[in-house]
């Protein structure tokens, strides 16, 4: 796959607003020194189409199981658990489920499926194709931890978010990185805005490219961000080693508030594929 | 402002748009060009109507009081372009109508509007007024695939507004461009202006989360005679805007498929009127009415019990009404109960807050003229309540029935539901026999009906109230 890096200069809205924005764009911008070739990675490492129904594969996915400590971190309300209710291989999709329930004195319960310890690796293409939840307080996630955490912490460990969305906002995905001098609320962020489709309505790949000092951010095939040692207020600690992923469904918490009267229960976040690629 | 006169401006765009067809019509069509029957214009008003009748804009009849003063366009206000329509809205007493309202409607034979999903447009108001009604697929005509937005408050900046189309596939031949109505309910009287601009029908990828509601989304259930007939009502669509936002809009029933789940029982046919057609087989007399729009279950649903009853109706939806006098007899001093017939989300009830005591009267209070009931013939009292609160064991309803109420020779009869009987938040249908009113005599001047809480139950809804006979 070809991608173009558009200027950093020119906002997203303009980068995603249409195909013939992106026309334009190319016929006025023939500057060679403002494309770069970001096709380093074809070799498929990993993948999960999750074909299977039941469980997701116990070789690659285990679990963070329960509130962890203030919700996570975030004061996040739901309980994670790995029983179906909450998550599920079936229809050719993993799917995790939010539900309004009263569980181990939560009253959510969704899931968090990780790698850690089952599957690392340094740089590459990490891609998922999902169709997420909706309504206020959703907080789907695919994001990569440093696999270093459990010895220097987070944000020591470096923390990559390939796609967050707040479920308020429908049209509206970002891509982050956290580590240390720029984490939780001074996260290098950039969103992305889908001028004509949902997260919610339909399906669509969400993915980062990751190489020596930089991390590139796409959406479908609009890559629409990238993050170099220039752009982070602190040490890049993303040429240090592997990163395990993270997917999960959050309910509540800092990014999207909590749900409110008009949020629907349950709610399910679709994941029709992960694939992690590495270079030659 | 400026009155419009649109016999001018219409004909002048047309006949460029004429010119510019027949230029480019050289080759003329092959055998296999298959022609759209109608066309698909977007636009309904840029900087000029599109498309529109000669008159624009088509009032609502001024004989009910509609003034067809106040509409015209602006060249000093638009959010696009140089002109947007400008819409004064009179105050209640003005003499030439205390309201302003009315369509635009194709000028031709109707448009193919399946390839949109929204109608959209820019609106701005002198003040942050509420306007009555915004929508389209109102043509005067059938008004088939009506759908309106209600109580949209305006902004004082240019603001958009997304109408959702509930199912596009229905519109291959729509005429009702546009709809509004505006009065002064939200400025205490006082007149105030509006400008709307760049109307248009749209395809909106970012609209998502279909919710089509029958009866406001609530499961209702109801007892109905053989050969009666009963509309669904409380029809709706739900979306969810690009912003997050859920809207929602009146649809007709034609949006709608309705489907019976016992043939033998109900039937529902497509403007969503219910007629129980049989006693069912089996022993089964139910019959449970869904819907669909595009596809999409309608929440909310109408369960039917066939019975083959003789009713006298004091309050339901489903069968007919005897006239009363009221829903709260408002006896003061003492009686502090507040509330009366409310519309539910589509079902109406009776909601009674502060409860201590309440009446519904059907005597002819203050030579009203309504006929007191005889319910001689009739042997139950069925009624449904709901506490919208917590319930105790030890509170209770106590139900008086009062005979010849008010006149000397009046009696009464009284009946009490306890608290153990009730739930919190939730309905319980009674069928109580009008021989356990201990008391009453003779039923034959029915009056006034009496719900005694002394406020321990304060907050309560009553629905369904009808005395009946099986035959």
């Amino acid at each position: 796959m070809k991608n173009r890096i558009l200027s950093n200069k020119l906002k997203s809205i303009f980068i995603c607003s249409s195909l013939f924005m992106g026309t334009m764009v190319l016929i006025t911008n023939c500057n060679p020194d403002e494309t770069q070739d970001v096709t380093n990675f074809t070799t498929l490492s990993k993948y999960d189409e999750f074909t299977e129904d039941g469980a997701p594969n116990p070789e690659l996915w285990t679990y963070d199981i329960g509130t962890g400590q203030n919700g996570w971190g975030n004061n996040e309300l739901q309980y994670y658990t790995d029983r179906p209710e909450n998550v599920i291989v079936e229809d050719g999709m993993l799917k995790i489920t939010a539900i309004q329930e009263e569980f181990e004195g939560s009253g959510y319960t969704s899931a968090r499926l990780l790698t850690q310890g089952l599957f690392e690796q340094k740089y590459g293409r990490f891609e998922a194709r999902m169709k997420l939840p909706y309504g206020k307080g959703m907080w789907p996630a695919f994001w990569l931890l440093g696999a270093n955490i459990d010895e220097v912490s987070w944000p020591f460990c470096g923390e990559i978010d390939v796609m967050e969305n707040g479920g308020s906002k429908p049209t509206i995905v970002s891509g982050a990185v956290h580590g240390p001098g720029y984490s939780g609320g001074n996260a290098i962020v950039k969103e992305y805005e889908f001028t004509d489709s949902r997260v919610d309505s339909e399906f669509h790949i969400y993915g980062i490219e990751w190489g020596p000092n930089y991390i590139n951010y796409y959406v479908d095939d609009v890559l629409y961000n990238q993050i170099t040692p220039e752009d982070v207020t602190g040490d890049w600690v993303f040429n240090d080693g592997p990163f395990f992923i993270i997917i999960n469904l959050a309910v509540g918490g800092a990014f999207d508030g909590n749900p409110n009267e008009n949020t629907i229960f349950p709610q399910t976040m679709y994941v029709d594929y992960v694939r992690v690629y590495s270079a030659n | 402002m400026k009155n419009i006169n649109l016999k001018y401006n219409i004909i002048l765009p047309l006949v460029g748009l004429i010119s510019v067809v027949m230029i480019s019509c050289e080759r003329g069509f092959s055998d296999d060009v298959e022609l759209a029957t109608f066309p698909s214009t977007a636009e309904v008003f840029t900087d000029t109507p599109v498309g529109l009748t000669d008159e624009f804009f088509i009032s609502f009849d001024p004989a009910f009081g509609a003034n067809t003063n106040g509409f015209g366009t602006d060249d000093n206000e638009a959010y696009e372009g140089s002109t947007s329509i400008r819409i004064d809205v009179p105050a209640p007493n003005d003499p030439d109508g205390g309201f302003i309202g009315g369509i635009f409607k194709d000028r031709g034979e109707g448009r193919d509007l399946t390839r949109y999903n929204a109608l959209t447009f820019w609106a701005k108001g002198s003040t942050t007024a509420t306007v009555g009604l915004f929508g389209f697929g109102t043509d005067f005509e059938e008004d088939k695939y009506a759908v309106t937005l209600e109580n949209v408050q305006l902004s004082t900046d240019w603001k958009k507004y997304i109408i959702p189309i509930p199912d596009p596939s229905k519109l291959v031949q729509e005429k009702g461009m546009f709809i509004f109505s505006a009065g002064t309910q939200s400025t205490n009287g006082f007149g105030f202006t509006f400008w709307l601009d760049e109307i248009r029908f749209e395809s909106l990828g970012t609209i998502g989360q279909p919710r089509p509601r029958i009866l406001g989304g609530q499961d209702q259930t109801a007892q109905t005679n053989i050969g009666t007939s009963v509309p669904l009502i409380g029809l709706s669509y739900t979306a969810n805007l690009p912003n997050g936002q859920n809207v929602t809009v009146s649809a007709t029933p034609s949006y709608f498929d309705f489907e019976t789940s016992n043939p033998f029982v109900a039937s529902v046919d497509e403007l969503g009127i219910v007629t129980v057609d049989g006693p069912g087989q089996g022993g089964d007399n139910t019959a449970v009415i869904t819907a669909s729009l595009g596809g999409v279950e309608a929440e909310g649903s109408l369960t039917v019990e066939a019975v083959d009853i003789d009713v006298i109706s004091i309050f339901s939806d489903v069968f007919a009404n005897v006239p009363v006098d009221n829903y709260n007899g408002f006896y003061e001093p003492f009686q502090t109960t507040l509330g009366g017939a409310v519309n539910e989300n589509g079902n109406n009830i009776i909601d009674y807050t502060m409860l201590n005591f309440v009446a519904i009267e059907f005597y002819g209070r203050d030579g009203s003229g309504v006929e007191p009931v005889d319910a001689t013939d009739m042997t139950h009292l069925h009624i449904e309540f709901r506490v919208n609160e917590t319930v105790d064991a030890s509170d209770y309803i106590n139900m008086e029935l009062h005979n010849n109420f008010t006149l000397p020779n009046g009696i009464l009869g009284s009946y009490q539901i306890t608290g153990s009987e009730l739930l919190s938040n939730e309905w319980v249908e009674f069928d109580i026999p009008l021989s356990s009113f201990a008391g009453l005599t003779s039923r034959d001047a029915l009056g006034m009906m009496l719900f005694v809480t002394d406020n321990n139950i304060a907050n309560l809804s009553v629905d369904n109230i009808y005395f009946y006979a099986e035959n």
